[in-house]
């Protein structure tokens, strides 16, 4: 493995430090942590805001930067409501279970390289060790007990299924997660984050057909797939809209901490915040090439070495950031089913196909001593037109039901809750109906748009004309004729 | 090599210092009046139905996705070790690891055929 600088610590730099180095970084990375989460919280306000044409805080410090600091003052000082029904020991420590492994999880995010704090040369990194992307993972894997036992213990209807979803929601999630980081750990050879940074440090030589050029060395952009699926899996792992379905306000109040109040409640909201920051950070550090500087930057010697880099990796975690509050200002919140459906169907089957081809193209190109160029074209092509195909038939497959409902629909308005017909439509482009209702894209069902008002049941009885035009009635299972003229 | 893991601990620590103090500290900063329907479990404007001790029921298909993730995280586990030795396992590893995710695939497969993966 090649190391761009002296300054890029390696594993056995850590575990040394002084008693003294310790204890400022533990501290460093509380108080960091913590203003990240005040900084976060008005940030999203104020992002949104500008998103919704608003201004958005602007009374509290300068241009309302500490409106969080004084909202988590004003919630220490309110009544904290210890619930009739509740579980009382497994209440009261919900928040405790949430709040201690949000802040472990960055305990082996490298935030810079090998710096002297007063005379002592330490990685600015607080520790790491061989398998330090598990510590991340068992972490975030642990916050879920909070937040289920939150739930559960509030002896209340709202936060039992609001845990509950999140429950679900947070292993369907994981599995993505987890797998979408394995190509990354195939490339780098490693799971010590502190090397996986070290990985992406210098270009790749890639030869194709006889050019030579620098590609680039992120593996944002060597595994983009896999990327995406990070991207996609921290959003429900982290209960972000618009993934938030545990704290869906519409259906569950808050979710799993509607009986909370005062500061049992801020500890739940620092948790979420805290866990944003940390997937941002993981995502820097895996995808985006950790404390190093981008493109342009690295071009100064200078940009990686000393104190900038830490420059570098918050300017990372902030964008990170602005992305999930971009999606949280403009995506609405998706069912729960479309959710899980996503989360198992989607997500699942395309990072294990994508393991499969990384690892295959990785093997070939090293026993059969291909060029990058080859490998692209012996193996690249072939595996991408079988995932086009497979995607094809899977997406075909997922999406019967909505193609039967639709079809329905375009030949004249059958109630989504008739037996399906034996025989199904035949697949390419959906048609347009011109009389009966349209139906939009994603299978929910839309009142027929130009509305006809069913005739009274009374008129039932009057003779009707043979030729009239039938219309759905939908659940009382039968179908009801109309007069000509009123259509 | 343990002793990568000390600050850690010590991160553990002072965490877990801040959250109990703050859930201890909690009753005693903020006021305390006493009223019965604030006590009681939150509702939208009707009375709230006591929930059975027991924790009640849910529907069973939590428990399958439970399962499920286990079958997948078991998976996951045994994919992280040859994703990091994958270049001395060679061509040979590969095989092994096809072979068992198209394994897992076959069942995965068997699930969402039965309406597994299915929510309403």
């Amino acid at each position: 493995m090649l190391f761009a600088s002296p300054d890029q610590p390696t594993l056995e730099d850590f575990g040394h430090d002084v008693w003294w180095i310790v204890l400022i970084k533990i501290v460093g990375i509380f108080v960091v942590l913590v203003l990240l989460t005040l900084f976060a919280i008005v940030f999203e306000r104020k992002v949104v805001a500008r998103m919704q044409q608003r201004i958005g805080p602007n009374r509290v410090g300068w241009r309302g930067y500490l409106q969080s600091l004084a909202d988590g003052l004003k919630l220490a000082f309110k009544e904290d409501i210890m619930p009739a029904l509740a579980d009382k020991p497994v209440y009261f420590l919900a928040p405790v279970i949430a709040t201690i492994p949000a802040f472990l999880a960055f305990s082996v995010i490298p935030l810079g390289p090998t710096v002297s704090i007063f005379g002592e040369r330490t990685p600015l990194q607080l520790t790491d060790a061989p398998i330090g992307v598990l510590i991340i993972l068992a972490c975030s894997a642990m916050g879920i007990y909070g937040i289920v036992l939150a739930g559960w213990a509030s002896g209340s209807t709202y936060p039992l299924l609001g845990g509950l979803r999140s429950a679900a929601q947070m292993v369907s999630y994981e599995i993505a997660m987890g797998l979408s980081i394995v190509a990354v750990f195939l490339y780098a050879g490693t799971m010590s984050t502190s090397e996986i940074v070290a990985a992406q440090a210098d270009g790749n030589q890639l030869s194709f057909f006889g050019w030579e050029f620098t590609g680039p060395s992120w593996y944002a952009v060597l595994l983009p797939v896999s990327f995406v699926i990070y991207a996609i899996a921290v959003v429900g792992e982290t209960n972000r809209a618009p993934f938030d379905l545990p704290e869906a306000e519409s259906e569950l109040v808050g979710g799993f901490h509607t009986e909370y109040s005062s500061l049992k409640f801020a500890l739940f909201f620092l948790a979420e915040y805290i866990n944003m920051v940390t997937v941002s950070a993981l995502a820097a550090t895996l995808f985006l090439g950790g404390w190093r500087a981008p493109w342009p930057l690295s071009i100064w010697d200078g940009a990686n070495t000393g104190w900038w880099p830490l420059l570098w990796f918050f300017l990372k975690v902030v964008a990170a950031l602005f992305v999930f509050i971009w999606l949280r200002g403009t995506l609405p919140r998706l069912r729960y089913d479309q959710f899980m459906r996503f989360g198992w169907k989607v997500l699942v089957p395309t990072a294990l196909v994508w393991i499969i081809i990384v690892a295959t193209m990785r093997t070939v190109s090293r026993e059969a001593d291909l060029s990058t160029g080859e490998v692209a074209l012996y193996v690249g092509v072939p595996v991408a037109v079988l995932v086009l195909i497979g995607l094809a038939i899977a997406s075909r497959t997922a999406n019967r039901d909505t193609r039967l409902m639709a079809a329905d629909a375009a030949a004249g308005g059958v109630h989504a809750t008739d037996p399906e017909p034996d025989v199904l439509p035949a697949a390419g482009p959906r048609r347009r109906s011109t009389s009966g209702p349209v139906r939009s894209e994603g299978g929910f069902p839309i009142p027929p748009l130009d509305l006809k008002v069913p005739p009274s049941p009374r008129l039932r009885r009057e003779p009707v004309a043979t030729d009239g035009a039938v219309v759905g009635t939908g659940r009382r299972g039968a179908t009801t004729t109309q007069e000509d003229g009123d259509v | 090599m343990l002793s990568n893991y000390v600050p850690i601990v010590g991160l553990f620590a002072l965490a877990a210092a801040f959250a109990i103090f703050s859930v201890t500290a909690a009753p005693y900063v903020g006021p305390r009046r006493y009223n019965r329907a604030k006590l009681a479990a939150y509702e939208c404007g009707i009375e709230p139905v006591d929930q059975p001790l027991t924790g009640g029921r849910f529907p069973i298909k939590y428990y399958l996705t439970a399962m499920l993730f286990i079958v997948f995280d078991i998976e996951i586990v045994f994919l992280y070790p040859w994703a990091v030795h994958n270049e001395a396992l060679g061509v040979f590893g590969l095989v092994e690891m096809v072979v068992f995710i198209v394994t897992v695939f076959i069942a995965y497969a068997y699930v969402w055929r039965r309406g597994g993966l299915e929510w309403d």
